[in-house]
C-alpha cells in the first residue's frame, strides 16, 4: 500500500511550538522521541541546523518552518514531517515508515538507504537521490542529480523533471519513473515497458504526493538483472 | 572536511558591516574545520589603503622595521612616501607605493624565512592555527569594512596543520583560492608547474590549485576559462571559491561530493559549505538559494 501525504485529521491536536533560536536540536529530538501518536509539533527558525527531527518513532505530525541542514527526519518511523523550505544532505535517510515532505529543494543523498515510507520533494533533488534505497517511495517534483538510485534495491522513485548522469547504476529491484530526459543510464539500468500495473502504481504514487501529472508521460526504468551473478567472461576485470 | 564561506557585497551600504557578516558566517562552519583558519577581506582601507600595495605576511612578531624596508626598497619608493607596517593578530601587513610584485621580491630576498600569505592592492589575508573564531577575533575581523571576503576553516588531510597550510592561498595580486576537498594528482601538476618556473611555498595540494589558476590567468585565461582548465588538469574532490580584485567564482568537481550552497539577492551574493552559514544574512528569506551544479563554473563581478 502506498503511504500518502494526506493528513490524519482525526488525530490532530494543537501543535506544540519549538523555536530553535531559543532551544537546541537535542532538546527537540528528545521531546519527539517521547511523543505519543497523534501529538503535533511546529518547529520555527531551523536555520539550517543538522539532525532536526531525527529518530521519530511514533505517529506524530511535525511542521518545520524554514530550511533544515543535514539528515533531517532521518530514521523516521511513523512520523508525518513537513519541511517548509529546503533540506540539506541526507533528508529522510534510512526512513522506515511515515512521510517526509520537503516543499523546496533537497541536497544530495535524499532518502538514502531508506526502507519505507514516502518522501516527497516538491523542488529539485541533487546528486545520489535514493542511493541504496531499500523500499522507500520517493516523488520529486523537479529534477534529480547524477548517480541517483545507485544500487537501489527496492522501492519506487518518481521524477517529474529530468534525471542526471548514471541513473540507476547497479540497480537491483527498485522501479524508477522519469517524465523528462535522462542524461545517461548507469550500468545494468534499462528502459522498461510501461504496463497497466505500472501506470496504476505510478498514478497512485503521484496522487499520494498530491500531484496531478499524467502517468502516461513517464518512462519506466529498472534493472536488466545482468549483474546479479558473476559472469565468467568478466573474470579478467577483477 | 573543511568549511568555506564567501560573500560579495553589491550594495555599498552593507560594506561597513562586512566583518560582522563574515564572522556570523564563520561561526557556522567552525565544526567543519576546527584546526586552523584563514580569512581574506577586500577593500578594507584600514589594512589595504588605496594607492598602495600590501603584502600579508604570516606571523605577528617578525621584527621587520619600516626603516629597513624603506632602505631596501631604496629608489623604487616615490619621494612622497615610505613603507607602512601594521601588526594585526598573527599577521604583519606591509604597505608601500610600489608594485606588489616588487615588494614581494624584496621581502623574499631580504627575509627568506618569511611567508607571504597575500599580496595585491585590495586584499588583506589573515591565516593562523587554532580555533577559527579566535583567529578572527585576534585580527579584529568583526569591525572590518569590505567589498568581498572569503573565509575557510580547515580540517587538514593533505599536509600539516600550519598557518602556511591554511587557506586562502593568495599567490598572485588580489587572487585568493579556498578549497574543500583534496587534489589527488597535485604532485605531478606541481612538478609540471615547477618546470615552467613557478615557485611553491608549501607541500600543500591547494597551493597547486592556486598556482595553477594564477598561471592560467597569466597566460591570458579569464577566471571562468582558468577554472574550466583546472577541471581538466587537476584530479580530485573539490569545491573551490576563487576571488580576484573584483570578482568571485565557485566551482565543484563533476562528482560533487563536497557541498556548496549559493544565495543571491540584489544586495549580495554568498556561498557557503552549508546553508546554516547563510541563515543570518540580511534578506536571506527572499534570496534565490541554489546548489551549484557539478562541474559548472559560476562567476559574479562587482
Amino acid at each position: 500500500m502506498t503511504t500518502t501525504l494526506e493528513s490524519r485529521e482525526s488525530q490532530r491536536t494543537a501543535p506544540r511550538a519549538f523555536d530553535l533560536k531559543l532551544g537546541g536540536v537535542r532538546e527537540l529530538n528528545r521531546t519527539l522521541h517521547h511523543a505519543a501518536d497523534g501529538d503535533a509539533f511546529a518547529v520555527d527558525h531551523p536555520g539550517g541546523k543538522h539532525s532536526i527531527a531525527v529518530g521519530v518513532n511514533s505517529e506524530v505530525e511535525i511542521e518545520i518552518n524554514g530550511h533544515v541542514g543535514y539528515y533531517a527526519a532521518g530514521m523516521n518511523q511513523g512520523g508525518r514531517i513537513t519541511v517548509n523550505g529546503n533540506a540539506g544532505v541526507g533528508v529522510a535517510e534510512n526512513m522506515m515508515s511515515g512521510t517526509v515532505h520537503v516543499t523546496g529543494d533537497a541536497s544530495q543523498s535524499a532518502g538514502a538507504t531508506a526502507h519505507g515510507g514516502l518522501l516527497v520533494i516538491d523542488g529539485n533533488a541533487s546528486a545520489r537521490c535514493g542511493i541504496s534505497m531499500k523500499g522507500i517511495d520517493i516523488v520529486v517534483g523537479g529534477n534529480i542529480g547524477h548517480m541517483s538510485a545507485f544500487m537501489a534495491q527496492a522501492g519506487r522513485l518518481v521524477v517529474c523533471g529530468d534525471a542526471g548522469e548514471a541513473l540507476g547504476d547497479s540497480i537491483y529491484e527498485a522501479r524508477l519513473y522519469v517524465r523528462g530526459k535522462v542524461a545517461s543510464l548507469g550500468a545494468d539500468c534499462v528502459v522498461k515497458e510501461m504496463r497497466e500495473e505500472h501506470l496504476a502504481e505510478l498514478g497512485e504514487l503521484l496522487r499520494a504526493a498530491g500531484r496531478d501529472d499524467d502517468p502516461v508521460d513517464f518512462t519506466r526504468y529498472g534493472s536488466a538483472r545482468t549483474l546479479y551473478n558473476f559472469h565468467v567472461d568478466n573474470s579478467s576485470a577483477y | 572536511m573543511c568549511g568555506i564561506a564567501a560573500l560579495q557585497l553589491r550594495n555599498p551600504e552593507l560594506r561597513s558591516s562586512m566583518g560582522s557578516l563574515l564572522t556570523t558566517m564563520l561561526c557556522e562552519i567552525v565544526d567543519r574545520g576546527p584546526d586552523s583558519a584563514g580569512l581574506a577581506v577586500y577593500d578594507n582601507p584600514a589594512l589595504t589603503a588605496e594607492g598602495l600595495s600590501t603584502l600579508s605576511l604570516l606571523g605577528g612578531d617578525l621584527g621587520i622595521r619600516a626603516d629597513d624596508v624603506d632602505a631596501l626598497l631604496g629608489e623604487l619608493l616615490p619621494e612622497s612616501g615610505g613603507t607602512e607596517i601594521k601588526v594585526v593578530g598573527d599577521t604583519t601587513f606591509i604597505s608601500a607605493e610600489v608594485p606588489a610584485e616588487d615588494l614581494a621580491k624584496m621581502i623574499a630576498k631580504a627575509y627568506p624565512e618569511v611567508v607571504v600569505a597575500g599580496r595585491g592592492e585590495r586584499v588583506a589575508v589573515m591565516k593562523s592555527v587554532g580555533h577559527p573564531v579566535e583567529v578572527a577575533e585576534r585580527h579584529g575581523v568583526k569591525a572590518m569594512r569590505g567589498t568581498q571576503a572569503v573565509t575557510h576553516t580547515r580540517m587538514a588531510t593533505e599536509s600539516a596543520v600550519t598557518a602556511g597550510g591554511s587557506h586562502p592561498f593568495s599567490v598572485a595580486d588580489d587572487l585568493c583560492l579556498v578549497h574543500n576537498g583534496s587534489f589527488s594528482n597535485h604532485a605531478s601538476v606541481r612538478r609540471e608547474l615547477q618546470r615552467l618556473g613557478v615557485h611553491f611555498d608549501s607541500e600543500n595540494d591547494t597551493e597547486v590549485g592556486a598556482r595553477y589558476v594564477a598561471h592560467r590567468l597569466e597566460q591570458g585565461d579569464d577566471l571562468e576559462t582558468a577554472l574550466v582548465n583546472l577541471g581538466e588538469t587537476l584530479d580530485g574532490f573539490y569545491t573551490l571559491v576563487v576571488t580576484t580584485a573584483d570578482s568571485m567564482a565557485v566551482v565543484r568537481d563533476p562528482i560533487a561530493c563536497k557541498p556548496a550552497i549559493i544565495a543571491e539577492t540584489e544586495d549580495w551574493v554568498a556561498m557557503a559549505s552549508e546553508f546554516r552559514a547563510l541563515a543570518e544574512l540580511p534578506g536571506i528569506e527572499n534570496a534565490r538559494i541554489f546548489e551549484p551544479e557539478p562541474g559548472k563554473v559560476y562567476t559574479w563581478s562587482l
